[in-house]
């Protein structure tokens, strides 16, 4: 499948050199990375885009907007940065393993498994359907490869992550743990708890994403309940934060996560504020919350698969 | 009838540290998670002798569940320990779907369950837990009657596959049963044969009924005193099969009725065998401060108010 040609060319990609950052206000060098061919992560991201809004568009529910932010850095992350099997195993020993703490975003999350071959990619057409494996949000109940860990209500995810990156750690395992989360879940206190727990017991084999979109449900997150200077809230909890301007731009993204990489082990947990536009690559879906959780009709379909083309396959 | 001889009162918590240290020396996938609760938990020498495996979480507890569901991902068998109050209700939603529907082998352990932890009042003395913990699905939910059995079902909860809440206390109580016995999860133990009135207890109120035995027996009345330790999976069989025998049951729990093993024991005997049954339970209400003696007293979770309540069902027959 395509994995196996990704993964020949993760090792291409692996050692090239990147800008190290300052620590305050790093920013992607783009143009090293420009040299590493990051074509086939963007003909992916846009057919990951297509099975986004083709998977809520036939259930006509779903979460299409921060499906679609999100899509270049659950694309890099799975195809250029972490190790992983897609023979999947629930333990995932000697394996970078990741957990979506934000779990309406399961449409992306669904398509980047599928199309790294954790399952037929022809079973996201039974996306929200009854008795389906690709529930409305992500769950282990039903036995989909590649989740470890159900998530939906908010706030969760970085505590599961913590425990599991501390297993590694007993377990001899050197592998990386990763999550990703909405900002908007940034409000819930669990998330807080965990951030302290990491910092204060070392847990520097973690990296945690905040997709910083500025968009919840209600409004704007600065509408609804304002987040305050990230960047600072996480240092002050003892992480080491690297800030992501260019959220939907894969060299951008690869180069954060690279970054990432090199600052974990040295005692930190690692914080990346990942800053996204919300519904990217489809015009109408992007500038605002009014896509948080509304699929696309007909129409909308049409004009949103017309902005994508089809690079890979339609399931 | 059979006479259960006390060896001592033993709090059950210390029954759970005392497994949860042999567990250490015997299982080198356990692992103890603490939410600034160490000493009430008996957690102490688990921490002592593995401090690799021991992870002091602080006063948090929702992040204490959900690292404990991550920590199973690696092969880890994770027991938590802080009171039923904060094991339960205050963290629900995180056992709800980070342990429960992910499938998690984690181990929720509960001290200070009921009214007995006696002083500091209802804040802390959760009678609803039973409740939260059996209606979550694939939830094996167990309520330790002393030292010894809370001992074993620690080790046996261990070597069990899938979530488990164990509940038990803060005061010293009888120790009746046999030391190092074999607990076997979701078996009913029953502890008195007798004919004529069936009494199903669980946690402290065990001893209870069986003193209430003692009275009833004395008045010429044989009671059926079965322990049932393990409200989820319920052993139904046991408990149809000893209805049939007596015609009548009383339940007896230091927990709210609504919720309870009690209204488990009704819903077994509605589909099977339809039962007269009193319950022995605290009715709809929040606990308060006061010795535990005084609580149980006040509340009627004791030996004197199960023999009340088997003789009035026993005239329901």
């Amino acid at each position: 499948m395509f994995t196996k040609q990704w993964f020949s060319l993760i090792s291409d990609v692996r050692f090239i050199p990147y800008k190290k950052g300052n620590g305050s206000n790093f920013e992607t060098s783009s143009k090293i990375l420009k040299m590493a061919d990051t074509q086939h992560l963007k003909d992916l991201v846009s057919q990951v885009r297509r099975d986004i809004v083709r998977q809520v568009h036939a259930v006509s529910s779903g979460h299409p907007g921060g499906s679609l932010g999100c899509t270049e850095f659950l694309v890099t992350l799975y195809n250029e940065v972490m190790d992983h099997d897609p023979k999947f195993d629930m333990d995932g020993k000697n394996e970078d393993l990741f957990f979506l703490s934000n779990g309406h975003i399961s449409p992306v999350f669904y398509s980047v498994l599928a199309r790294a071959g954790y399952f037929p990619v022809a079973e996201l057409s039974t996306f929200r359907k009854l008795n389906t494996r690709l529930q409305g949000h992500p769950t282990t109940h039903e036995g989909l490869p590649g989740v470890r860990i159900a998530s939906g209500s908010l706030g969760q995810g970085m505590s599961v992550a913590i425990g599991t990156a501390q297993v590694k750690k007993l377990n001899g395992d050197s592998k990386m743990v990763y999550t990703l989360h909405g900002d908007g879940e940034l409000q819930e206190g669990q998330i807080w708890e965990a951030a302290m727990y990491a910092a204060a017991n070392k847990v520097d084999n973690l990296i945690s994403t905040i997709d910083v979109n500025g968009q919840q449900i209600d409004g704007s997150t600065e509408q609804v309940l304002a987040l305050g200077d990230l960047r600072n809230k996480f240092e002050a909890f003892g992480w080491d934060v690297i800030t992501v301007n260019k959220g939907n731009d894969v060299d951008a993204i690869l180069n954060g996560l690279h970054e990432a990489k090199e600052r974990s082990g040295k005692g930190k947990p690692v914080c990346i504020l990942l800053h996204t536009e919300m519904g990217n690559g489809v015009d109408f879906m992007m500038g605002s919350h009014a896509w948080h959780g509304i699929a696309p009709n007909d129409e909308q379909l049409a004009e949103a698969l017309s902005q994508n083309p089809e690079t890979l396959g339609d399931y | 009838m059979k006479i259960y001889e006390n060896t001592g009162n033993k709090d059950t918590r210390s029954g759970f540290g005392d497994g949860l240290t042999e567990l250490g020396k015997t299982n080198e996938n356990v692992v103890a998670l603490c939410a600034d609760l160490t000493g009430s938990l008996k957690m102490n020498a688990f921490a002592a002798n593995h401090p690799e495996r021991f992870f002091q979480v602080g006063i948090a507890e929702a992040n204490m569940m959900g690292i404990a569901a991550g920590m199973t991902i690696g092969g880890k068998i994770p027991f938590t320990g802080t009171f039923a109050n904060f094991s339960t209700g205050r963290v629900y939603d995180q056992i709800r779907q980070s342990i429960a529907y992910s499938d998690k082998n984690v181990k929720i352990c509960a001290s200070h369950s009921g009214l007995t932890l006696g002083e500091d009042g209802a804040t802390h003395q959760i009678l609803e837990d039973i409740g939260l913990m059996k209606m979550l699905p694939g939830m094996t939910v167990i309520n330790t009657c002393d030292y010894n059995q809370t001992k074993a079902a620690t080790l046996a909860i261990a070597a069990h596959h899938g979530p488990v809440y164990l509940r038990f206390g803060r005061p010293k109580v009888a120790n009746f049963t046999p030391e190092n016995g074999v607990f076997e999860i979701g078996k009913a133990v029953t502890l008195q044969e007798g004919t004529d009135v069936t009494i199903i207890a669980t946690g402290h109120l065990v001893w209870e009924a069986l003193e209430a035995a003692k009275v009833l027996n004395e008045k010429g009345i044989s009671a059926e005193i079965i322990n049932i330790h393990t409200i989820k999976p319920l052993d139904e069989a046991a408990i149809i099969a000893s209805a049939k025998k007596t015609g009548c049951v009383v339940t007896a729990e230091e927990h709210n009725f609504l919720g309870g093993l009690g209204e488990s024991v009704a819903r077994t005997l509605a589909m099977h065998h339809p039962t007269a049954q009193e319950f022995v339970a605290t009715q709809d209400t929040f606990g308060e401060s006061g010795t535990p003696a005084q609580l149980l007293e006040k509340y009627g979770l004791n030996a004197e108010n199960i023999a009340l309540k088997a003789e009035k069902v026993m005239a329901r027959k």
